[in-house]
C-alpha cells in the first residue's frame, strides 16, 4: 500500500515555491523579451561591424552555463560592487539577460523571414521604416517567431530551478527541502514534476491557440 | 511629368543602366520591352527611389527623386508601383491590405479609407472579396488587389513591373484588362512587360531596352511594324 507523510501544509509550501518559479519566470521572460526585441532589431539595423560588440555581449550570455552566470553575478554584485541586493533581484537580472540573448536571435530570425519584397511593397506605398516595422514586419515576424519564443519561455521556466544558488526558494528548492525532511524523494519529485507541468501546459496551449488563429 | 536624364545605375561592378534619357508626360502610357537583364525593371525601382542611382537624375513633377532633401515617403504617395510578385500583406484581409497605407500614410479615418478601398477593389473586380485573406485568392486576384492597393493612394503615376509574368496563362487576361481600363481612364503609366500584344494595343510609346541602354523608342506601330535598331528586330523576331 502507498502511504506518504506529505501534509496539506507541505503542499502549500510547494505551491509557494511554484509561485516563486512563476514570478521569477514571468518577470525574466517579460524583461528579456523586451530587451530581446530591442537587441534583435538593433543587431539588424547596425550592420555587421557596428553590431559586433552587441553580438559578443549576447554570445556571453548564451554560451556560459546559467549556473555559473548566477554564481558569478552574485559574487560580482556582492563583493566587487559591494551592493546589498536580494538573491531574487540577481536571479531576475541574470535570467532576463539570458532570455534576451536567446530572444534577440529569435527576433532576428523572425524579421529576416519576412520577405524583402513584402517590405518593399510597404515602403513603395509611402510607409516609413517605422510604419513598415510596426504594421507589416512586427505582425508577420511574431507569427514566425512564436513557436520558438514559446519554447524559450518554457525553457527559462525550467532553467529558473537554478536560481536556488542565489538563495531563492523556488519550486525545485522547496521540493528538496521536503525531500530532506520526509525522505520520499521519488514521490516528491513526481509531485514537483506535476507542478512544473501545470505551469507549462497553459503556456504551451496558449501558443497552440495563437498559431491556429493566425494560420487562418 | 517624369523626366529621366542620363541615368546610370550599377549593382557592384555590373552596370545595369548606362545612361537612360526618357520623358513621360501626364496621361501617357509608355511600355518598356526587352530581354532579361536589360535593366527595365531596375529603371522602375529607380523612379520611386527604391534603388539609389550612380549618376544622372530622375525628376518627378519637378522634384529630384535622389536629392538628399527629397522626402521619399511623401514622393512615393504619388507614384504607385506594382511588382511581378504581388506582395500581398498576408496577415491582413483584402480590404485591410488596401486601406492600411491610406490610413497610416495619408491619415484618413477608417471609414474614409474603407470607402476608397471598397471603390478601388470593386473597380478591379474584387468587390465581393473584401474580408477574404489574400492566401485564399488566385494569383490574378492577388495581383488585382495589389493594383487596387496602389490606386487607393490616388497616385498620379503608376509603374507596373512585369505584373503578369508570375501568373498562370489563363489569369494573365484579367490583369491586362485591368491595366487597359486604367490606361483608358487616362492614368500615366510606365509598364515593363513581356506581353507584346498589350504593348502594341495600349501604349502611346514603346521603348526597347537592350543591355542597359534604351536602344529605341517610338510609337507602337513603328516599333512593331518598322523597328530601326538591329537588336529590336532580333528581339521581336524571337518573341513572336
Amino acid at each position: 500500500m502507498f502511504s506518504t507523510s506529505l501534509t496539506l501544509s507541505d503542499v502549500v509550501f510547494l505551491a509557494q515555491g511554484a509561485g516563486m518559479t512563476i514570478l521569477v519566470t514571468a518577470l525574466s521572460v517579460a524583461t528579456g523579451t523586451v530587451l530581446g526585441v530591442i537587441f534583435g532589431v538593433l543587431r539588424l539595423q547596425l550592420g555587421t561591424i557596428l553590431a559586433m560588440p552587441l553580438v559578443f555581449f549576447l554570445d556571453i550570455f548564451r554560451s556560459i552555463p546559467l549556473l555559473i552566470q548566477l554564481v558569478l553575478a552574485n559574487a560580482f554584485v556582492g563583493m566587487v560592487l559591494q551592493l546589498e541586493t536580494s538573491g531574487f533581484t540577481i536571479a531576475c537580472i541574470v535570467l532576463s539577460l539570458y532570455t534576451a540573448s536567446y530572444c534577440a536571435e529569435i527576433v532576428r530570425g523572425g524579421i529576416q523571414a519576412v520577405p524583402s519584397t513584402t517590405r518593399r511593397a510597404a515602403r513603395s506605398l509611402g510607409m516609413t521604416w517605422f510604419q513598415d516595422m510596426r504594421y507589416i514586419v512586427a505582425p508577420l515576424a511574431t507569427r514566425i517567431a512564436l513557436p520558438s519564443w514559446i519554447g524559450l519561455a518554457l525553457g527559462v521556466m525550467k532553467d529558473s530551478a537554478l536560481v536556488y544558488v542565489v538563495q531563492v526558494t523556488e519550486l525545485l528548492k522547496s521540493t528538496q527541502i521536503l525531500i530532506t525532511r520526509l525522505q520520499e524523494p521519488l514521490f516528491l519529485l513526481l509531485v514537483c514534476g506535476a507542478f512544473y507541468f501545470l505551469i507549462s501546459f497553459p503556456l504551451a496551449r496558449f501558443g497552440g491557440y495563437l498559431e491556429k488563429r493566425w494560420s487562418k | 511629368m517624369i523626366e529621366i536624364q542620363s541615368l546610370h545605375k550599377s549593382f557592384g561592378p555590373l552596370e545595369v543602366l548606362k545612361g537612360i534619357d526618357l520623358t513621360v508626360n501626364k496621361g501617357e502610357v509608355v511600355t518598356i520591352i526587352g530581354g532579361s537583364g536589360s535593366g527595365k525593371s531596375t529603371l522602375l525601382t529607380c523612379i520611386n527611389g527604391l534603388e539609389p542611382i550612380a549618376s544622372g537624375k530622375v525628376i518627378v513633377d519637378g522634384i529630384e527623386v535622389h536629392a538628399k532633401s527629397t522626402n521619399l515617403n511623401t514622393l512615393r504617395q504619388k507614384i504607385g508601383i506594382v511588382f511581378q510578385q504581388w506582395n500581398a500583406f498576408p496577415h491582413l484581409t483584402v480590404l485591410e491590405n488596401v486601406t492600411l497605407a491610406p490610413r497610416k500614410v495619408l491619415g484618413l479615418s477608417k471609414a474614409e479609407a474603407e470607402a476608397i478601398g471598397e471603390k478601388q477593389l470593386s473597380h478591379v473586380g474584387l468587390g465581393a472579396k473584401l474580408s477574404t485573406y489574400p492566401t485564399m485568392l488566385s494569383g490574378g486576384q492577388q495581383q488585382r488587389m495589389a493594383i487596387a492597393r496602389a490606386l487607393a493612394m490616388s497616385p498620379d503615376y503608376m509603374l507596373f513591373d512585369e505584373v503578369t509574368s508570375a501568373l498562370d496563362p489563363q489569369l494573365v487576361g484579367e490583369v491586362l484588362e485591368t491595366l487597359k481600363m486604367l490606361a483608358e481612364e487616362g492614368m500615366t503609366m510606365i509598364c515593363v512587360t513581356h506581353e507584346m500584344a498589350f504593348a502594341r494595343d495600349v501604349s502611346h510609346r514603346v521603348a526597347y531596352f537592350h543591355r542597359g541602354v534604351m536602344a529605341e523608342i517610338g510609337a507602337p506601330e513603328q516599333i512593331f511594324g518598322d523597328p530601326q535598331h538591329e537588336e529590336t528586330r532580333k528581339f521581336l523576331a524571337s518573341v513572336r
